[in-house]
């Protein structure tokens, strides 16, 4: 019989998984889907295990996002210094904008540069603790760079799926880590499905797909650290991007968490979703009043977020519906526009998704829809060194002069 | 019209384990009724108690989804294959 000391070395807190669309219940494992109903399954927790974690210690715990590991389904064999990302007081940008109060969490400052870092050290840390010896996913390109550097670090091999238009940038910052990367014609929606078929024929830990219930855990670590970074409390409006979701459910799952245990006081809070417009089935459910979400196929220059068919949609839709929030798009443009606008007034250069992220706010502000007036967080998931391709066209020299004192007064750029 | 179906990992338990299965039928509903008679139960897994196609599953014939097709009125050629995958993955 495992003892819950043995079982806690291995999952943290976790005790089993359910189901969230029928409830039915599994023993902790590499599963995804509810044999019932094929419903995504989720992880559930030992209360009583919870209830050890305190402000203090956290607070005593590692600069890192295991510092909340009494919260989560793993524990840090591996660990490449992931997560407490900066929380930047963005006073500039909030000015431009008209707000009061504006925060942006900067994952770019994680190891391979977008918060897939943190998801992907709880399912490495998993994927170890259930015996499996390959790391796989299907990626948008951030969760490659971050599944075949965690493989590095941990000495497993790394099996990473690519739609074969993906960025430059972003191929090359997979393949240096010398696992293998297998670019395949089609869609990410494609490459979803193919590793879906493929992780029922092989023994490998396809993060994002027989690992899932624990990878999407490791985003509950970006709501816990705003809240600490805030000084114990939560933002009144947050804006994350969408692509499956699961990062804007589980930033809620971490707040509600807080709340229940006590660590941090249950003030209400609004949250917000962003997408492109090339890719915005979540956004189109949101203003047509739909439960559920119909695919599209993806177009535009935010990759990252380019999933037609997200997993968790509907509970994205749940969660901004319950907190009173909204869900908007913006176009190629207002994303390159969004990219600008964060460099220029916080000195933060985001990627792709970011772009989003800030073009939304804007457009959120302007429909109303986004109180100006309250304190506000949004989230810069990964790094613009990984988009260079978006802003290329618009980002370029102010002046292009030969190297002498004469040419320089000439261009007229001294003030 | 023999349709050859890709069998998900959870859903073989009914099949006997097996990872594809040949049926006959002229559409994805007939495909679906044709398996219920080899593999009884497999059809409640699938569709949801209005006979639709449960929110989390993902039906493929010849490689194209059934969403963006004609859902289970989706013709089903001779020859064709049918993939039942679920959906909860990525991101």
């Amino acid at each position: 019989m495992t003892s819950v000391l043995d079982r806690t070395a291995q999952f943290g807190s976790a005790s089993h998984l359910y189901c969230r669309e029928c409830g039915a219940h599994y023993d902790l494992g590499p599963s995804h889907v509810c044999e019932m109903c094929f419903g995504p399954l989720e992880i559930a927790y030992d209360e009583d295990l919870q209830r050890l974690v305190t402000r203090e210690s956290i607070e005593a715990g590692p600069a890192t996002m295991w510092r909340y590991a009494g919260l989560l389904p793993a524990a840090p064999v591996v660990d490449l210094q992931v997560g407490l990302t900066r929380l930047v007081r963005a006073d500039n940008l909030a000015r431009e904008l008209g707000m009061k109060s504006l925060w942006v969490k900067d994952d770019s400052g994680n190891p391979t540069h977008s918060f897939k870092d943190r998801v992907v050290a709880v399912a490495a840390n998993a994927a170890r603790a259930l015996g499996f010896e390959v790391l796989s996913c299907a990626s948008t390109g951030n969760l490659a760079n971050a599944v075949a550097a965690a493989a590095a670090a941990a000495g497993l091999r790394s099996v990473v799926f690519i739609p074969h238009d993906l960025e430059a940038g972003k191929v090359v910052t997979t393949a240096v880590y010398g696992g293998t990367l297998i670019a395949v014609e089609g869609s990410y929606d494609d490459v979803n499905r193919l590793c879906a078929e493929v992780a029922g024929e092989l023994p490998w830990a396809f993060v994002n797909v027989n690992v899932r219930p624990f990878y999407a855990e490791g985003s509950k670590t970006v709501g816990y650290e705003i809240a600490e970074q805030l000084g114990w409390r939560f933002p009144d409006q947050v804006v994350i991007p969408i692509a499956s979701g699961s990062l804007l459910t589980k930033v809620d799952k971490a707040w509600r968490e807080l709340g229940a245990l006590g660590l941090v006081e249950a003030t209400p809070y609004k949250v917000f979703g962003a997408q492109s417009t090339g890719c915005s089935p979540v956004s189109a459910a949101f203003r047509a009043g739909h439960e559920v979400v119909s695919p599209v196929r993806p177009s535009g220059i935010a990759k990252s977020l380019a999933i037609g068919n997200p997993a968790d949609g509907p509970y994205a839709l749940d969660v901004v519906r319950r907190t009173g929030g909204a869900i908007d798009d913006v176009t190629d443009d207002e994303v390159v526009e969004g990219i600008q606008l964060l460099a220029r007034t916080t000195g933060i250069f985001g990627e792709t998704a970011g772009g989003v992220t800030v073009a939304t706010l804007r457009k959120l502000l302007a429909s109303g829809a986004l109180d100006p007036d309250a304190e506000t967080v949004i989230l810069n998931t990964g790094d613009g060194l990984k988009t260079l391709d978006a802003v290329e066209p618009v980002a370029r020299p102010t002046a292009t002069i030969p190297a002498s004192l004469d040419a320089f007064r000439a261009a007229g750029l001294a003030s | 019209m023999s349709v050859t179906v890709r069998v998900p990992t959870i859903l073989r338990p009914l099949t006997g384990g097996e990872a594809e299965v040949s049926v006959e039928g002229a559409t994805l509903a007939d495909v679906l009724d044709a398996l219920e008679a080899d593999h009884t139960g497999i059809r409640a897994r699938v569709l949801d108690d209005d006979g639709k196609l449960r929110r989390f599953v993902n039906v493929y014939v010849n490689d194209d989804d059934v969403r963006f097709a004609e859902g289970l009125a989706t013709p089903t050629p001779d020859g064709a294959s049918v993939s039942i995958i679920p959906a909860v993955a990525g991101g």
